[in-house]
């Protein structure tokens, strides 16, 4: 072989040479993925103007003229745009997601902690759960929840009352909504500084825990200092809360909060799906925490809880935020699976009515796509930076 | 989606340290692009194009009983699905050289504009955006409908106009939802709709107290009705709250397969018109009525400035039928959903289909 | 951590006659009859402290609860024969289990979708080569596994296709995709997905890993791209999109383009995986490759691979669970898969009853969760054994 190559100096050794093959391959695939780029381009563009499609994104200043059941701000069939269609659909899957989110993690730490109970028969529930949940798809149990379960709830005429105060049937649950006087905003400013207070006193608490080594309550004096200023300060204020109680009308429940059934459906999914999957990120994460630690921690007094809280979650978090991030994310983009239940999600108003009332199938999924791109790198920047916070800092 | 394994996995063992890093080729890459810039010249017309294919692609709704329902074999029956036969009965002469895509309302004219069907015959509106928006063409109105609405007898609704903050379950995408919003607009009702993908899951919706009301074009009601599982609690309310002149749909820039597919619904109610039917066609080629004649081919040659042949007319009714056949077959008197022609009575009959002349 | 009852523990330099210790033999006291046995079994891992006692005992208050009744529902009250919804309405207050004889009926339907009934067999065949096929691979210690590699990735989707697609030269009349459905589009739909995203997966992990910028940046793109996008929407972008980006002429069918959507979208999530893979190989390897002379693709073909994937085969089996609970989503665009025969089948009035959604639910998910548990097993297994070769 290397009586080959030493024979001639020329184009093969220019060849052979890593480098420059490097280069030629790297140019070659440049020229060929814009070949390709501008090969798409040329046919969406002959493919619309053949067809006589419009394009461009004027539609979005369109009054778009649809109704949607959930809206979290203003929107009105009259004057609203696809624009405004566009805000309602994204802040409608924000909400799924944060929510999904905070519930998912919480009982998916529960779960995760569950397995690994010293109780066997709630180690084995909790096994159970996992196993059963994440080997069955998800849409399946959203269909399950939301066609099974949810319509299977009693006739609007034969609500069930909870508590007298709220109403619960197959179009959703009914809350009362409170409403309050004027003095809110006095309220709010003494809630913001009992905040800073109890944000204060705990900062002198750690400075003596780290000092002295004993504990002060930090978390219910705050949080009894943030209410109590709130209720005390609205009283003072001659503050009233009324609250609006749902009731029967001909059709429908009138007044107070409506909690959509298709919402709730797909919350629930998404929570119990995705949970059995952070439980299993949480066992993981706290597995890896060596047994060692738990054993000095034991060693030196501590109850079990305190071992919990203090030693192992602490360094267990750093292994668990990757994995935690992915889950996250999957949470965030499964919330997409709304379609198949008519909750108004992104999806299902911008890539679904919004697509079908103005035809413009290229704009539309791009505006989609571009969406979700900025929801999951906006997640795992954030999910980075936690990270980097509780990461080992090597001295 | 659901990866929280492997991602696990592999960050963990990630931070086992890095291994070295090798140049790749990708051929496939390459021979993938140069594959997809390869650009065809546009086919020539679509009549070409369903010529050297042997078949129509038709996109029909595939969840409608009257329009448009496969069975469990798969065997195509309904209105519109009559339509995608006599196309291809008139171009073919085999009214079973058709190939039915079904189509839901929300992908059913992204199918159309794609080219993945060369006719769109699923009770569709005609309305001007989808003309100019969508660059599509209504060929002219095959059947004459109007939006209601279906609640149940238990609620005593007489009229749509005591709906105000109902639930109205309806389908996405379509002109339904738009005139929906617009009617409780107009008369300052409340409108609380809950709006579906499909047809199937808005009633089934309804169906389990979702909603109070359903509403779509009235035709589709009283199909939809036999899908209820007590339809005998559910009744239709008296108002028509839209126009919904159902056409079948073609892309725009291709005036002979546009004009085919217009003069194949004329060519239906001109013999409606004129007394030729299924069973006595033949006869009827002997005819003297010039108007017969041409029609079916026996005197002129009108066919063929179509691009089909000379007894284009006549291979429709022969193997399809008439309007009247067709609607009676699939809408009317002889089907379960025993919908009156109203509207869509001929012109001589006191509707308004109505069949321009062959000449 | 438990003191040892009566034994005598002596430190250096302590004998029996320290004062301290205890001289005479104390008599043997009885074994706690709580530590042993059933009972002791039951204080150690069920009542070990008041609030595990609490635990339990809620937790069994609430299998009670939901257990009997959930078998009640799928097997005591269940109907197992009929011909329509009349057998499942039950009695006066409808209080009914499982109508099963829905399923048994829609039960051709749920697995071959309107394939035409005389052409069935060839599904059958179908279902036995990729049986045959998964066997082959599956099984580590079958007899060739490199021609079962051949049969699986490049023979069987071959014949596949000319089976169930038809050709008509050989006396197979085609059959259009539109017709295909259930439980036949499942698997196809996955088996599409496994077998194009092994590949281009390994494709992209290399390209993502590489010297040279301009592939590893496209490699990179392409994948953080389809991961950070819904698969929902790469569907729609393939199937309303698709069509668009190919000249006219070309207008891909709709299974096809539902297909390429899923083999894209699992090839960015098997580059991961085997990224992982690659990551795991010590960097020994390459150098001593290097060391001998071999190229680039030698050097990954008889060397890393080889080490990479074998140590990710759990973690690529997981990624086939995740595909094959995902193809549930090609029913957003129009495809026929099992999920969407049984919400067909699920609304038609022929059987509507109270009980007829849940039972297509349950029998859809039994069948899911029966091959996603099964492939889970097996990911553990050779999970177990790779970390027993390891250890050696």
């Amino acid at each position: 072989m290397v009586g080959e190559k030493s024979g001639g100096w020329g184009r093969a050794a220019l060849l052979d040479n890593p480098r420059v093959r490097g280069i030629l391959y790297q140019v070659g695939l440049c020229v060929a993925v814009a070949f390709a780029a501008v090969a798409v381009w040329r046919n969406v563009a002959d493919n619309l103007a053949r067809n006589h499609i419009t394009s461009g994104f004027g539609f979005l200043d369109q009054i778009a003229g649809f109704d949607i059941s959930q809206t979290l701000i203003d929107y009105s069939v009259q004057t609203s745009t696809y624009g405004r269609a566009f805000w309602v659909g994204l802040l409608n899957t924000l909400l799924i997601a944060v929510l999904g989110i905070v519930l998912a993690t919480i009982l998916g730490f529960v779960i995760g902690i569950a397995r690994l109970s010293r109780n066997w028969l709630l180690a084995n529930v909790a096994r159970a759960y996992v196993e059963f949940v994440r080997n069955i798809p998800l849409l399946l149990q959203l269909l399950f929840w939301y066609n099974a379960v949810l319509k299977a709830l009693p006739d609007i005429r034969e609500s069930i009352p909870i508590a007298g105060i709220a109403l619960l049937n197959n179009r959703g649950l009914f809350l009362p909504q409170p409403s309050f006087g004027p003095g809110l905003a006095w309220a709010a400013l003494a809630g913001v500084a009992a905040l800073a207070i109890a944000f204060v006193w705990r900062f002198i608490a750690q400075r003596r825990f780290e000092r002295t080594g004993h504990p002060l309550p930090v978390l219910v004096p705050g949080v009894i200092l943030v209410i109590g200023a709130l209720i005390l300060t609205y009283a003072a204020v001659g503050g009233t809360i009324e609250f609006a109680f749902p009731q029967l009308g001909r059709f429908n429940v009138s007044g107070g909060v409506e909690i959509l059934p298709e919402f709730v459906a797909l919350l629930f999914g998404l929570v119990i799906y995705t949970a059995a999957f952070i439980a299993e990120v949480v066992r993981a994460g706290l597995l890896s925490v060596p047994r060692g630690q738990s054993e000095a921690a034991a060693a030196l007094g501590l109850r079990r809880g305190q071992i919990l809280n203090l030693i192992i979650i602490p360094q267990a978090k750093r292994v668990m935020i990757p994995p935690l991030t992915n889950q996250y994310l999957n949470l965030t983009k499964n919330s997409s699976l709304a379609v198949a239940i008519g909750y108004p999600d992104f999806v299902q108003i911008f890539t679904g009515t919004v697509l079908n009332q103005t035809g413009q199938a290229v704009e539309v999924v791009l505006i989609t796509l571009a969406v979700y791109l900025a929801l999951s790198f906006a997640t795992s920047a954030a999910m980075g930076w936690y990270g980097a916070r509780v990461a080992f800092v090597s001295r | 989606m659901s990866f929280s394994e492997i991602r696990s996995t592999f960050r963990d063992m990630r931070r086992g340290g890095s291994a070295g890093k090798g140049s790749v080729m990708k051929p496939s890459i390459i021979v993938a692009a140069v594959l997809a810039a390869l650009t065809l010249p546009a086919g020539a017309g679509t009549l070409d194009d369903v010529r050297a294919r042997g078949m129509v692609i038709c996109g029909a709704n595939g969840q409608l009983p009257g329009f448009g329902l496969p069975d469990a074999q798969g065997n195509w029956t309904g209105f519109d699905v009559d339509y995608c036969r006599a196309y291809a009965a008139t171009i073919f002469n085999d009214p079973t050289k058709v190939k039915f895509v079904a189509l839901t309302a929300k992908d059913r004219f992204t199918a159309l504009q794609s080219g993945d069907v060369d006719v769109l015959a699923r009770n569709t509106t005609w309305t001007s955006s989808r003309e100019t928006q969508l660059g599509l063409h209504a060929t002219g109105p095959n059947y004459y409908d109007g939006q209601g609405f279906i609640v149940r007898k238990a609620l005593k609704v007489n009229s749509a106009l005591e709906l105000s903050d109902a639930s109205v379950c309806v389908q996405q995408g379509t002109t339904t939802e738009l005139n929906l919003a617009d009617y409780f607009r107009a008369n300052r009702m409340k409108l609380k709709s809950v709006t579906f993908a499909q047809l199937d899951e808005a009633l089934k919706a309804y169906d389990t107290g979702r909603c109070d009301a359903f509403t779509t074009d009235v035709s589709q009601l009283y199909s939809v009705r036999l899908k209820l599982a007590k339809p005998d609690d559910h009744v239709v309310l008296p108002e028509i709250i839209s126009k919904e002149p159902l056409s079948p749909f073609v892309r725009q820039g291709d005036d002979q397969w546009f004009n085919i597919v217009r003069w194949v619904h004329f060519a239906m109610l001109n013999a409606e018109e004129l007394n030729i039917n299924k069973s006595n066609v033949d006869e009827q080629l002997k005819s003297e009525n010039p108007e017969i004649k041409r029609l079916l081919g026996s005197e002129q040659n009108f066919g063929e400035q179509f691009g089909l042949t000379k007894d284009w007319a006549y291979r429709i009714v022969k193997l399809v039928g008439n309007y009247a056949e067709v609607f009676d077959r699939n809408l009317g008197v002889g089907s379960q959903l025993k919908i009156t022609r109203g509207l869509n009575a001929l012109w001589t009959k006191g509707g308004i289909q109505y069949g321009p002349p062959v000449r | 951590m438990s003191s040892t009852g009566e034994t005598r523990t002596f430190g250096i330099g302590i004998t029996e006659d320290d004062i301290f210790v205890q001289s005479q033999r104390l008599p043997v006291l009885p074994a706690p009859v709580a530590t042993t046995g059933p009972i002791g079994w039951l204080r150690a891992n069920l009542f070990s402290s008041p609030l595990n006692s609490v635990l339990t005992l809620v937790i069994l208050g609430l299998l009670i609860l939901v257990i009997p009744s959930v078998i009640r529902f799928l097997f005591i009250d269940a109907v197992w024969s009929g011909t329509d919804r009349d057998a499942c309405l039950g009695g006066p207050n409808g209080e009914v289990g499982a109508c099963w004889a829905f399923v048994r009926e829609r039960l051709p339907y749920f697995i071959y979708g309107s394939y035409p009934i005389p052409q069935r067999w060839r599904v059958d065949l179908f279902f036995v080569m990729l049986a045959f096929g998964a066997g082959w691979l599956l099984w580590l210690d079958a007899p060739r596994r490199g021609l079962g590699a051949i049969y699986f990735f490049i023979i069987m989707p071959i014949c596949a296709y000319v089976l169930l697609n038809g050709w008509p030269l050989i006396g197979l009349p085609s059959v259009d995709t539109s017709l295909w459905g259930g439980v036949l589009v499942t698997v196809v739909v996955t088996t599409v997905g496994m077998v194009a995203s092994l590949p281009f997966g390994i494709l992209l992990a290399l390209g993502r890993r590489s010297s040279m910028p301009a592939v590893r940046i496209l490699s990179i793109m392409f994948i953080e791209f389809v991961r950070g996008v819904p698969l929902i929407t790469v569907l729609f972008m393939a199937s309303v999109m698709l069509p668009l980006f190919v000249p006219p002429a070309w207008s891909p069918d709709k299974l096809l383009r539902a297909l390429v959507g899923i083999a894209l979208f699992s090839s960015a999530y098997m580059a991961e995986v085997v990224r992982a893979g690659l990551l795991a190989v010590p960097r020994g390897q390459y150098e001593a490759a290097r060391a001998l002379g071999l190229r680039f693709w030698r050097m990954q073909g008889l060397i890393v691979l080889p080490q990479a994937l074998r140590i990710t085969i759990p973690n690529i089996v997981n990624s086939f669970i995740a595909l094959f609970k995902d193809t549930t989503l090609v029913f957003f665009v129009g495809i026929f898969d099992l999920l969407k025969t049984i919400e067909v089948a699920r609304v038609d009035p022929k059987w509507a009853t109270p009980v007829t959604s849940a039972t297509g639910y349950a029998f859809a998910a039994v069948f899911y969760f029966v091959f996603c548990f099964l492939m889970t097993r097996y990911a553990d297994r050779i999970e177990y054994r790779l970390a027993r070769a390891e250890r050696r």
